[in-house]
């Protein structure tokens, strides 16, 4: 890992994805990023905001409203040479590309026996509470987490959402990077300036305890740190781990963290049928089953199709501080 | 009785050397392709998926990129294209047999699913209509590096009524990239015949809603075909953008190795198809213009089995590629391409 940091500042998530690929662009002039709304507009977001005006239209460029094309083009560009970001406005519309996706960008390297690779960068915002309804909230990560040939990756702090975009840009394959639209402005932490990656394929503890593991990602992580914060003022020691990279996942950190609390809880803002959640829990009965003191336990959304709009609904769908709390205190008195 | 070279070029736009080699070029293709098909009815080979009747449109666009400099984004009717590229016998016969050394896939995909990195043949799976979409997104880089590279890519007439179809029309127009795209339309996409894939005969006449031009050939006429992909080649070359070329090509065989259009076709249809064959033909054409005698023909024939019989022989006694080597190359591998 190189790092050539010169100083730090406070800086939001948002920010941070912006400062990773302005400068990777500075260094590498084969990054380069097409999307809708990405150029004179900045993203629907202000993800990519300046930089069509620092490096031009044809590195930054407005993509028709075509999905299937956005990824397609980001795969042929990238097998000749370029190192693509394709930004999907939002995960939800990520549907008319899952055939450039699996079919494609994760077979690519595997179907030639090595010859061809797809070094693309696929960026997305996922996630509800923004008032976006079915087709602005979804969190469908684990479709992509099951695919070999993938790399899923959530950055829930500003310091890794910076590592881990320069990080994708660096991979030889394709990376799926997924943003939680609530970070964006509301999470803000220390971003060195500067060059400096953050692994693609490692979990990292946020917070060391002993009684409850906690596992998450993405939002879920700040929401999970709220409620252990109200656990510890009752004197329950809680460990959060914040799993970054679903595909691969971290089994030893998994493991490690789960084997020492003897306590797991999984929390996520997706459904649980057949979720990140589920591989998570089934690990730790693979290989935790005699460390255990209680039920892996799992929080996520209901099995419902997607996040309604009306408020009372909406809030119904949403894994909040408080729902995190109620599950710790049942996992505690287990 | 022969013509002078002059007296062939006026009439053919193409001098002898050119005729002869690309019929040396079809007729190794179907030398290949039948000698496919009997591998898989000798039950040493699971699948063949045939070129038989395209011949002559992939030769003419084959003969008219730079390999190793242009990029081809084919689908799994282009064997003959392949093979002048710079592909070999060999390099197929291995595939269809699913050895190790297959430069294709090594064994892993069905047969015609080409792909050949060190020239510049990009790998293709079974999705039909994706790769016209990386045609764009490779024309796009080689036009970011400033290169006049021309990107080739080709889909039969079914496949153009995926939406990637018109995404990929509609980018390559409006960004005036250097893409050829050629439909292959041999009037079935397996047995559902074109009226029913598409109200209007000709793929082409889609070609003016993107503002590109739109080329309809023969695809049983060789030399037509040589003229069309050359000024297409040449166009996109000098950037002046995308071409929509149809070539109206005769699919011989049954869709493949699985399928019997017998079930869905006439004897009397069949036949008809046999006697247009381009090969049959262009051979004719050929003798007619005094390029190619009989005993020239049969000599050429001769050499290509020599070259196909080595072949067969070195790839039978190839070996598989070893289970475990199952779980390499998901992700890069040291010594894999990195980009």
């Amino acid at each position: 890992m190189r790092n050539r940091v010169t100083g730090v500042a406070e800086k939001t998530y948002i920010e941070a994805i912006r400062d990773g690929i302005r400068e990777e662009m500075q260094r590498d002039d084969r990054v380069m990023i097409l999307g809708e709304d990405v150029g004179a507009k900045g993203g629907v977001f202000g993800v990519t905001e300046g930089l069509q005006k620092e490096f031009g239209e044809a590195r930054v460029l407005d993509s028709p409203l075509a999905e299937s094309l956005i990824v397609g083009v980001a795969i042929g560009a990238a097998m000749n040479g370029l190192r693509p970001i394709a930004e999907i406005q939002f995960q939800d519309f990520i549907m008319p590309a899952v055939d450039q996706i699996i079919s494609e960008a994760a077979k690519m390297r595997y179907r030639s026996n090595g010859d061809w690779g797809v070094p693309m960068v696929l960026r997305s915002p996922f996630g509800g509470g923004v008032h976006g309804a079915l087709y602005h909230s979804q969190s469908i990560e684990a479709i992509f987490a099951h695919i070999p040939g993938l790399r899923v990756v959530v950055p829930s702090t500003p310091y890794d959402a910076k590592g881990m975009i320069i990080s994708a840009l660096r991979d030889p394959d394709p990376v799926m990077y997924f943003e939680h639209k609530r970070c964006y402005r509301a999470i803000k932490g220390e971003v060195p300036d500067g060059e400096y990656t953050v692994p693609l394929d490692r979990a990292r503890v946020v917070r060391e305890g002993t009684d409850i593991a906690v596992f998450s990602y993405g939002m879920m992580v700040h929401s999970s740190l709220e409620a252990v914060d109200r656990l510890a003022a009752d004197g329950f020691s809680c460990e959060v781990v914040d799993l970054r990279s679903l595909r691969p996942i971290d089994r030893e950190a998994i493991v490690a963290s789960a084997s020492k609390c003897g306590k797991v809880l999984i929390v996520q803002e997706a459904n649980l049928a057949v979720s990140v959640a589920s591989e998570v829990a089934a690990i730790i009965s693979e290989e935790c089953f005699d460390s255990l003191d209680a039920p892996v336990m799992r929080l996520g959304g209901p099995e419902i199709p997607a996040m309604p709009f009306s408020p009372p609904l909406e809030q119904f769908y949403l894994v909040t501080p408080n729902k995190v709390e109620a599950k710790l205190r049942e996992l505690a008195a287990y | 009785m022969a013509m002078t070279r002059t007296e062939t070029k006026a009439r053919a736009g193409l001098d002898a050397e050119t005729l002869r080699l690309m019929y040396r070029h079809m007729l190794r293709s179907r030398l290949l392709d039948e000698r496919l098909w009997v591998l898989n009815r000798q039950g040493r080979a699971p699948f063949w998926i045939s070129a038989e009747g395209h011949e002559a449109v992939q030769v003419a666009f084959g003969m008219n990129l730079r390999p190793q400099y242009d990029w081809v984004a084919p689908y799994y009717r282009d064997l003959a294209l392949t093979l002048v590229l710079g592909m070999t016998p060999k390099d197929h016969i291995l595939s269809v047999l699913q050895r190790a050394d297959d430069p294709n896939s090594g064994g892993r995909q069905m047969p015609a699913h080409y792909g050949c990195r060190r020239l510049n043949i990009i790998s293709t799976g079974s999705s039909v209509g994706t790769q016209l979409i990386h045609a764009c997104g490779i024309a796009l880089a080689s036009r970011m590096r400033g290169e006049d590279a021309v990107t080739f890519t080709s889909i039969g007439e079914g496949g153009t009524s995926e939406g990637d179809f018109h995404e990929a029309l509609n980018f390559a127009a409006t960004h005036k990239l250097a893409v050829i795209f050629l439909v292959e339309n041999n009037g079935f996409a397996i047995s559902v015949p074109w009226q029913k894939q598409m109200p209007t005969q000709d793929v082409a006449d889609r070609a003016k809603g993107y503002g590109i031009p739109g080329v309809i050939v023969d695809g049983c006429d060789a030399i037509a075909c040589y003229r069309v992909a050359r000024e297409a080649v040449k166009r996109a070359r000098r950037g002046d953008g995308p071409t929509l070329i149809e070539a109206k090509v005769l699919r011989l065989t049954s869709h493949s190795s699985d399928d019997d259009q017998r079930r869905y076709r006439t004897s009397e249809e069949l036949e008809s198809d046999k006697e247009r064959d381009s090969l049959l033909r262009f051979k004719a054409t050929l003798e007619e213009l005094g390029v190619l005698t009989a005993a020239d023909a049969d000599e050429m024939r001769a050499e290509l089995v020599i070259e196909l019989n080595e072949a067969t022989e070195e790839a039978e006694a190839a070996p598989l590629p070893a289970a475990d080597t199952a779980m390499l190359h998901v992700y890069a591998e040291p010594g894999d391409w990195r980009g």
